[in-house]
C-alpha cells in the first residue's frame, strides 16, 4: 500500500510542474569535448568575436593550450590579442566601468555562462538573433528576448526573419509565436556552416566552465570500480566475521 | 605490572594514565549492540563519515577560499582550476552537503518508524534533533560562501525572514547580517560562523550523542530492549560485540556509500541543478533579483511550509512560525507518542498510515518548495503542511484506539 501511495503521488507531480512551465523551446547543442578541433575552432570565434567584450577571467591561456590540444608558442601567435602572458587569465582591455557607460551593462564574465545557463540556451541564443528595427541595434532574439548585445556574428550567419505562427488562445486573443526564421540577408557562411560554427564556440565554452570534466569523468571510471571491488572484498569479510552470529 | 585492565607493556602504561583499553572495551569491543540490525541501522555510522569528511576537506578548502566579497567567487574558481586536486575536493564538500542531509533524513526517519526516541532515549533523540538544527545552521551558512546568485539571494531571503518578527526585526536582521544588505561583513562572520563556531558545537553534540547511546544501548527493529534478557556472563543473548561485528558490516555500507557519493562527485556534481544550483555559477549581484529564487533542496520541506502560510494581520510571521514550529515539534516528539510499543512492526494500521501520509507530504513540500508558487501548489502545500502537523498532534490520542500486536521478549529472526 505505502509503494502505491508514493507512485500515485509520484505521477500527480509531473501535472504540477507542467501547470506553469512553459517557456521557449530550446534546442539541443550537438557538443563534443573530446573534438579537439571544435574546440580550437571555438576558441578562434571567442577570442576573434567575443573576446572583445567578455572575458574569460578565470580561464588561463595555457591552461587552455594544454586541453585543447595547442602549444603556448601557437596560443602566444595566434590567440593572444591583449599583450597577455600566456600564464595570465583570458581578460579583455576593456574597462568594466566604460563598458557599462556604453551597454547599459557590463557585458558578464564568460567563464561559467554555460554552467549557469546551460549549453542548449547558449547554442539557441547564438542562432535564433533576428531582425527588429525597434530594437537599439536593429536586431532582438527568439531566446533572450530584448537582450542588449548587439549580433556580433551577423557577417557570418547574415541577418534572418522572425516567421510567426499565429494561435488563438481560449478567450480568442491571438498570440504570435516565431515558428523558424528565414534568410533575408546572406552572410559568410552558409547556414549548416554558421550551425557548425556555433557549436564549435559553445562546445569551447563549455569546456571553460569546466575544464576539469573530461579527465573527472576517466578518473571517476577507476574510482567506481575500486570501490566495487573493494565492496566484494569487505563483503566477503563480513559474511566471515557474521558466521557464528544465530 | 599489571593494571585494572590487565594490559602491560606500552598500552599498560597509557591504561594507567588515560583509559584508553577501557574506552575501546565500553564504546566498540564489549559495546553489545542488537544483532537483527537492518538496513536502516547503516545511516548512523555514515552520517559520521560524512562530517568527518566535511571536516577534512572544509579545512583544505579554507587554505585556498578568501572570505571577501570581492574575491570570495574567483577564489572557489581558483581552487576548481589552479589548486591541485581543488575541483575534487570542491565536490566532495559540495555533495558531501547533501548527501549530510540525505543520510541523516533516512537516519531520523529509521528513529521515527522503529520508535528510538521513546524512553530510555528521549535524549538521544533530543541531542539529534539539535544536530539537525546545527546542521541546517551549518549548511545555510556555507552556502552563502561560494557568494553566488543564489547563495546571496538565498541568504537575502532567509535573513528577511527575521524582520517580519514584531518590533524588533529589522533591527535583528541588521544585526544578523551586519549590514543593511547582505555583504561582505556577512559573508565574513558566516565564513568565521561555518568553520569554526557551528562545527566546533555540532562535534561535541555528535560526541554527547553517541554517549547517550552507548548509555542506554542500541534500539533495534523489534524496538526490545535486548538488556532486559542476559545470559549468565551477564551480557545479552540478542547483543554482539560492535566490534567486530558491525565494524566489518558498516564498512560494507561505507563501501556502497562510497560508491554512489564517487558516481555523484566524478559524473554528476551538479546532480541536474539539485545539488549546485545553474543560478550560483553567475557570481554574487546585489542589483540584480533573480527571477526565481529557490533554495537547496534539503530546506525546501520547510521553505514550502513557509511559503504556504498566508500573511494574516498585516504580518508574514505566520510562515515563519509555523517553518520553525515544523522543526520545534520533533523535541516534543518523545512525548507526544505516548504508544507502549516501540517499533512500527508491532504497532496498529493507524500509525503505519499515518506515517506513510507524513512522510508522502514531507516528500511532496520538498518537491513544491524549490518551484514557483502557483494557487495548486499552495493549495497542495497547505494540505501537506497540515498533515505533517496532524501526524504529531493525533499522536497522544493514538493509542486509545489503535490496536497494537504482542512485542516479542526477544528479538525476531530476519
Amino acid at each position: 500500500m505505502k509503494k502505491m501511495l508514493i507512485a500515485l503521488a509520484l505521477l500527480a507531480l509531473p501535472g504540477l510542474t507542467m501547470a506553469s512551465s512553459g517557456g521557449s523551446h530550446l534546442m539541443t547543442a550537438p557538443i563534443d569535448l573530446h573534438n579537439k578541433a571544435s574546440l580550437q575552432k571555438g576558441a578562434k570565434l571567442f577570442v576573434n568575436y567575443c573576446m572583445g567584450c567578455h572575458s574569460l577571467e578565470h580561464q588561463r591561456y595555457n591552461r587552455m593550450a594544454r586541453d585543447i590540444g595547442l602549444t603556448d608558442e601557437q596560443v602566444k601567435d595566434n590567440l593572444i590579442f591583449t599583450g597577455a602572458k600566456v600564464g595570465d587569465t583570458m581578460r579583455n582591455a576593456m574597462p568594466k566601468a566604460d563598458a557599462k557607460k556604453w551597454f547599459g551593462v557590463t557585458p558578464p564574465d564568460l567563464t561559467l555562462i554555460a554552467r549557469s545557463r546551460g549549453v542548449n540556451y547558449l547554442y539557441t541564443y547564438l542562432l535564433t538573433y533576428y531582425e527588429d528595427p525597434s530594437r537599439p541595434y536593429g536586431v532582438n532574439n527568439a531566446a533572450f528576448p530584448n537582450t542588449g548585445m548587439p549580433h556580433v556574428l551577423w557577417q557570418l550567419q547574415g541577418m534572418q526573419k522572425p516567421v510567426y505562427a499565429v494561435h488563438k488562445d481560449a478567450e480568442g486573443h491571438e498570440n504570435k509565436t516565431i515558428e523558424g526564421f528565414e534568410l533575408v540577408q546572406p552572410g559568410s557562411m552558409s547556414p549548416p556552416e554558421y550551425k557548425e560554427a556555433i557549436v564549435d564556440l559553445v562546445n569551447f565554452l563549455a569546456y571553460v566552465g569546466e575544464p576539469i570534466q573530461l579527465e573527472r569523468q576517466q578518473i571517476g571510471i577507476w574510482v567506481v570500480l575500486f570501490l566495487v571491488l573493494a565492496f566484494v572484498v569487505f563483503y566477503l569479510l563480513k559474511k566471515e566475521y557474521w558466521k557464528d552470529v544465530h | 605490572m599489571a593494571n585494572t585492565q590487565g594490559t602491560t607493556g606500552l598500552l599498560g602504561w597509557i591504561d594507567e594514565r588515560f583509559p584508553l583499553t577501557k574506552m575501546m572495551r565500553e564504546h566498540l569491543t564489549e559495546y553489545y549492540a542488537p544483532k537483527n540490525f537492518n538496513f536502516w541501522y547503516f545511516f548512523g555510522s555514515l552520517a559520521l563519515l560524512v562530517l568527518v569528511n566535511q571536516i577534512l576537506t572544509g579545512i583544505w578548502l579554507t587554505m585556498s577560499y578568501k572570505p571577501s566579497a570581492a574575491d570570495a567567487f574567483g577564489s572557489v574558481e581558483y581552487i576548481m582550476r589552479d589548486v591541485d586536486w581543488g575541483w575534487l575536493i570542491r565536490y566532495m564538500h559540495s555533495t558531501g552537503a547533501s548527501a549530510f542531509f540525505i543520510v541523516v533524513y533516512l537516519h531520523m526517519f529509521r528513529a521515527l518508524i522503529y520508535g528510538s526516541y521513546k524512553k530510555p532515549r528521549e535524549l538521544i533523540w533530543i541531542f539529534g534533533v539539535v544536530i539537525f538544527l546545527c546542521l541546517m545552521a551549518e549548511a545555510f551558512m556555507g552556502y552563502l560562501l561560494p557568494w553566488g546568485q543564489m547563495s546571496y539571494w538565498g541568504a537575502q531571503v532567509i535573513i528577511n525572514l527575521f524582520s517580519a518578527i514584531p518590533g524588533i526585526g529589522p533591527d535583528l536582521s541588521v544585526w544578523i547580517r551586519g549590514d543593511y544588505v547582505v555583504s561582505d561583513a556577512t559573508l565574513n562572520r558566516f565564513f568565521s560562523l561555518h568553520v569554526i563556531a557551528v562545527p566546533l558545537v555540532l562535534v561535541g553534540l555528535v560526541v554527547a550523542h553517541i554517549i547517550a547511546l552507548h548509555e542506554v544501548g542500541s534500539n533495534n527493529p523489534d524496538g526490545v530492549e535486548i538488556k532486559k534478557v542476559k545470559g549468565p556472563d551477564g551480557k545479552p543473548l540478542d547483543g554482539i560485540p560492535f566490534h567486530p561485528y558491525y565494524t566489518v558490516k558498516d564498512l560494507v555500507g561505507v563501501v556502497v556509500f562510497l560508491i554512489f557519493f564517487s558516481v555523484v562527485i566524478f559524473f554528476m556534481p551538479e546532480m541536474g541543478g539539485y545539488f549546485l544550483e545553474h543560478p550560483n555559477f553567475d557570481p554574487a549581484d546585489p542589483m540584480k533579483t533573480p527571477a526565481h529564487i529557490a533554495p537547496v533542496w534539503y530546506f525546501t520541506p520547510f521553505y514550502a511550509m513557509l511559503r504556504a502560510v498566508p500573511s494574516f494581520a498585516g504580518t508574514q510571521i505566520w510562515g515563519v512560525i509555523v517553518m520553525f514550529a515544523a522543526i520545534l515539534v520533533l523535541f516534543f516528539l518523545p512525548w507526544l507518542d505516548r504508544s507502549p510499543v516501540k517499533s512500527i512492526r508491532y504497532r496498529g494500521f493507524l500509525f503505519k498510515a499515518g506515517m506513510v501520509l507524513f512522510v508522502v507530504s514531507f516528500l511532496i513540500l520538498g518537491y513544491l518548495g524549490a518551484l514557483p508558487p502557483d494557487p495548486l501548489r499552495t493549495a497542495l502545500a497547505q494540505t501537506c503542511t497540515f498533515i505533517y502537523f496532524a501526524f504529531f498532534a493525533a499522536l497522544p490520542f493514538l493509542p486509545m484506539i489503535e490496536k497494537t500486536k504482542p512485542v516479542p521478549e526477544r528479538v525476531t529472526e530476519q
